[in-house]
């Protein structure tokens, strides 16, 4: 499926769109962190909770959970979401 | 894995200096993290003129910047930003090239989903000289780590990540800073890799003698807020630590509640800060050891009152210095605002060079860089308009 990804990561993509594949969204970051290493860490805690200014939408929805069963139509953006100097 | 390259920005106004030209070990080079970025200032063999190279990693919280002494080419960088997750940087190019750590500091995975999960990695420490390649990490919240392999890669060290007694004495976040609570001052004896000690902001002063498989608290003799039980380990603010180069049995504090000095094998701090001047007060954040002599130390004060401002004194910054291990202080401001300057000096932001005489360094909140040629008789302004000068430390790179 169809990744976006926020500027902050485009350190590791060296790109604003990827492709990203697996049925949920955990198996998705984890085939991102596979083809960029280290970027899973950067979004995800290594007790998987989604980090506090990372925010996931699907097909325009933002979803909360690592299981979220995606489709290869699917579109998933990464957003980072923080305000403040 | 993210790999970034330094860009030739214009930012620096002078010009840059090439990779290798300013290799002697002679010649200062002031590591300085902040809250958007790195910067390298390097000087010349007089510690006159001082170039910036830099910024390395802009917009990135870095919280330290350390160079490893063992080869005089590692450098580390304990970075984040407001977004991402923590990491480390690693370069061994002088900063042309860095390249993440495959492993950053991370603490084991509970089962049930409530552990813990490290916000910052905030102190970076290399470990023993004949421990090549071996790093200590202290986290926010406070956690220990380690790695084996030049900061590729690390793990949980120790027991006190995940001890009862341990988390109980860290704390929750609202106990801590108001950035988050520090593990830090991981300090490696140097006639012993498996005599080690680190402070707690909160959780107090701890030390190991078996390489880390047990710690214990020496906290006997430290203050705390008044109202609260100093036997409560948990209720210690060690703000600073540092052991001294020429005598390792003798450790200096600057703590939330006064500056202290320990002698070994004595277990009982001693208020050496009670000497100060009343109307300055002895609470702060660093404290610099003198590389040649034990009886001499830097701190840097600031309002500790009220509501505790955390700015220099009435507006007017100043070095304190104790060339009789604390019996007398004496104020050393030559050069530094007379007045109506509010900043203060962070707690890893103030380092001494291995010069004779020794060069004092401090960043300030307010993004100022500050430069002593002579012990901290004279100062001047190395550079100004930085962010938030979170760390300062000195490297002689080989």
């Amino acid at each position: 499926m169809n990744v976006l990804v926020p500027t902050p990561l485009h350190s590791y993509t060296g790109r604003k769109h990827v492709e990203g594949n697996g049925p949920t969204l955990r198996a998705v970051l984890e085939d991102l962190d596979r083809q960029f290493p280290g970027i899973r860490f950067r979004m995800i805690d290594e007790q998987d909770r989604m980090r506090p200014h990372i925010r996931f939408f699907v097909n325009g929805h933002q979803v909360f959970d690592l299981e979220q069963p995606l489709r290869a139509t699917d579109d998933l953006r990464i957003l980072q979401a923080l305000s403040g100097g | 894995m993210a790999r970034t390259t330094r860009k030739r920005s214009a930012r620096s106004a002078r010009p840059r200096v090439k990779a290798g030209s300013t290799g002697s070990p002679h010649r200062t080079t002031l590591l300085v993290a902040t809250r958007k970025g790195a910067w390298l200032f390097q000087g010349d063999p007089a510690r006159r003129s001082w170039r910036a190279e830099g910024p390395h990693f802009l917009g990135h919280i870095v919280n330290h910047l350390v160079l490893d002494p063992r080869d005089g080419r590692t450098l580390l960088a304990a970075a984040k930003t407001g977004h991402l997750g923590p990491t480390v940087f690693r370069s061994t190019d002088r900063g042309r090239t860095w390249k993440e750590a495959a492993r950053p500091p991370a603490f084991a995975k509970a089962p049930d989903g409530t552990g813990r999960a490290v916000d910052h990695s905030f102190w970076l420490t290399p470990a023993h000289a004949n421990e090549p390649g071996v790093w200590y990490a202290g986290t926010s919240p406070q956690g220990l780590f380690r790695s084996e392999d030049g900061g590729v890669s690390w793990e949980p060290f120790s027991m006190i990540n995940d001890d009862a007694q341990y988390r109980e004495w860290m704390g929750t976040v609202q106990d801590g800073t108001p950035d988050g609570p520090k593990l830090h001052s991981v300090i490696v004896d140097p006639r012993d890799p498996k005599h080690l000690y680190f402070g707690m902001s909160g959780g107090g002063v701890h030390e190991s003698k078996d390489g880390g498989k047990s710690f214990r608290p020496l906290v006997k003799g430290m203050e705390v807020v008044e109202g609260f039980d100093p036997a409560t380990v948990t209720f210690h603010d060690p703000h600073c630590v540092r052991m001294c180069p020429t005598n390792p049995d003798r450790l200096y504090q600057q703590n939330h509640c006064g500056i202290y000095r320990l002698d070994r094998p004595g277990d009982t701090w001693v208020r050496v800060g009670r000497a100060m001047p009343k109307t300055v007060g002895d609470i702060g954040f660093p404290l610099v050891a003198h590389p040649r002599d034990a009886e001499t130390v830097w701190v840097f004060p600031m309002d500790g009152t009220t509501v505790w401002p955390r700015t220099s004194p009435d507006g007017k910054p100043a070095v304190y210095e104790t060339r009789n291990g604390g019996s007398s202080w004496k104020r050393l401001d030559a050069g530094l605002p007379r007045k109506q300057a509010w900043w203060t000096v962070k707690r890893q932001a103030m380092a001494g060079d291995a010069h004779d005489p020794v060069g004092l360094y401090f960043g300030t909140t307010s993004g100022e860089l500050w430069a002593s040629r002579d012990e901290g008789r004279s100062w001047s302004a190395l550079a100004r308009h930085l962010p938030e000068i979170y760390a300062v430390e000195t490297a002689a790179f080989a």
